[in-house]
């Protein structure tokens, strides 16, 4: 990364544009946050553009970064609402990234995240953007990390990053948070599902969220079985989240898992890997407009003559 | 991937409770592949707009039902002059004709009734939105 800022990615027009707004989000403005969001959201390669002191600002930013998963209609939404009104009482800002999926026949989206924390609307210690993945296929959108960087330039103490409904496999946000909360609600399924590697493998906090419903005990005491295997132990919470039932203890939980990441220094290394992903997703997407522009006749050609090649000295030409 | 997209917020002021409408238009202007945030029923002025700031939309639309159109319209449109944020409005909803009128004059982008094709808000949003971006 040069300190040149008149790198080929960015416009002598668009990084004054640029500059301006964060000047001005560094100030509190929430408009010039919205809007240098969009521009990262259009172009996550600008992140190359903040340096220098920015740099060193994001170095010293003590924002903790927590993510919220499990599948769509667990309860992801509300349990953020709920939680984000305890950090409100203890007067933390919050700033909060919601993403849903959007098509892969249209690349529209229906973001209704939002609907669910109707009641900090009109906070201004509260910030929420929702986010269409955008072919991000790890429930995530590509842009995710240069917005958590304007998050923290802003100053926010918590940043939440709420996934797509994930299924399994949708672990990216493992390598993006601090704290990874994952939501489960009954009737998921047996203890085999919650065997399974993926999603179940990535929590620091688990939620059986909808506990006054049937089956709650059932899979907090399949979870514990199944967390028993192994020698690290981590919290199960059994919330209600819309009737805030649980969420002081699901703020503790986190609080508790802050403080160890930090007196094992282990927030260093999860910075690092989030830093290793940022790095990972700019190359899979400049190697992906890469590939968009060979013609794929030219590769069927290269194949076919690979495979030619292959054919032949395995089988002497036959 | 590094490509800009249309964002429209769609919200529903007021008290009434239909909002059939408002998920109809979120839906079909996903389909046209804008990406839509649905704030769903009884939103205050206040929230609609700082929703819209947050959330950078290009425009919003608005489905008011219970016929209190004009001053939900007059609120926002002054709200958002208070926080010095403006994008263009859209209002669906039963919207007498000269109420119609009235709107685009206080500076409503488009009004449309019951009826309206889909395809027809599409088309309107998509002009709107490409007016502002070029300009």
């Amino acid at each position: 990364m040069e300190s040149d800022k008149s790198d080929r990615l960015v416009s002598s027009q668009k990084s004054a544009q640029l500059d301006g707004l964060l000047e001005r989000l560094r100030k509190g403005d929430q408009i010039a946050l919205a809007k240098a969001i969009s521009f990262f959201e259009n172009d996550p390669e600008l992140i190359f553009y903040l340096q220098g002191e920015l740099q060193e600002i994001l170095a010293q930013s003590k924002s903790h970064i927590v993510g919220v998963t499990g599948s769509p209609g667990a309860g992801k939404s509300t349990l953020t609402d709920a939680y984000v009104s305890i950090l409100r009482r203890e007067g933390k800002r919050v700033g909060i990234i919601a993403v849903d999926p959007s098509s892969p026949f249209t690349g529209g989206a229906l973001l209704g995240d939002r609907i669910r924390m109707k009641r900090h609307f009109s906070d201004d210690g509260v910030f929420i953007r929702s986010m269409g993945s955008r072919g991000n296929v790890g429930g995530l959108n590509d842009s995710v990390f240069g917005v958590i960087m304007l998050y923290k330039l802003y100053g926010f103490d918590y940043i939440i990053i709420e996934t797509v409904g994930a299924g399994q496999s949708e672990v990216d946000i493992a390598y993006v948070a601090d704290t990874v909360v994952l939501v489960l609600s009954p009737s998921s399924g047996d203890e085999i599902q919650l065997m399974k590697a993926g999603i179940m493998e990535i929590a620091d906090v688990f939620v059986v969220n909808k506990a006054d419903m049937d089956g709650a005990e059932l899979l907090k005491m399949n979870l514990e079985t199944v967390l028993n295997f192994s020698e690290i132990q981590k919290p199960i919470v059994m919330s209600v989240a819309t009737s805030g039932r649980g969420i002081d203890e699901l703020y503790q939980q986190i609080e508790k898992h802050k403080t160890h990441l930090y007196e094992t220094g282990e927030i260093c290394q999860r910075a690092s890997r989030r830093m290793k992903k940022h790095a990972e997703t700019i190359l899979d997407n400049r190697i992906q407009s890469i590939l968009q522009c060979v013609d794929s006749n030219d590769v069927n050609v290269m194949v076919n003559a690979v495979l030619d090649e292959i054919c032949k000295s395995r089988f002497g030409g036959l | 991937m590094g490509s800009r997209k249309t964002r429209v917020l769609i919200a529903k002021p007021g008290l009434d409770g239909h909002d059939r409408g408002a998920k109809v238009v979120a839906r079909g202007l996903r389909d046209a592949g804008m990406e839509v945030i649905y704030t769903g029923l009884r939103q205050t002025p206040e929230e609609i707009v700082r929703a819209a700031m947050q959330e950078d939309v290009d425009m919003i639309g608005l489905s008011i039902l219970s016929g209190a159109h004009m001053s939900v319209c007059k609120k926002i449109l002054e709200m958002m002059d208070q926080h010095q944020f403006h994008v263009p409005i859209f209002v669906g909803g039963i919207i007498p004709t000269d109420d119609g009128q009235q709107l685009m004059k206080m500076g409503i982008a488009a009004v449309f009734g019951p009826g309206t094709p889909i395809s027809d808000i599409v088309g309107k949003v998509e002009e709107i939105v490409g007016q502002r971006v070029s300009e």
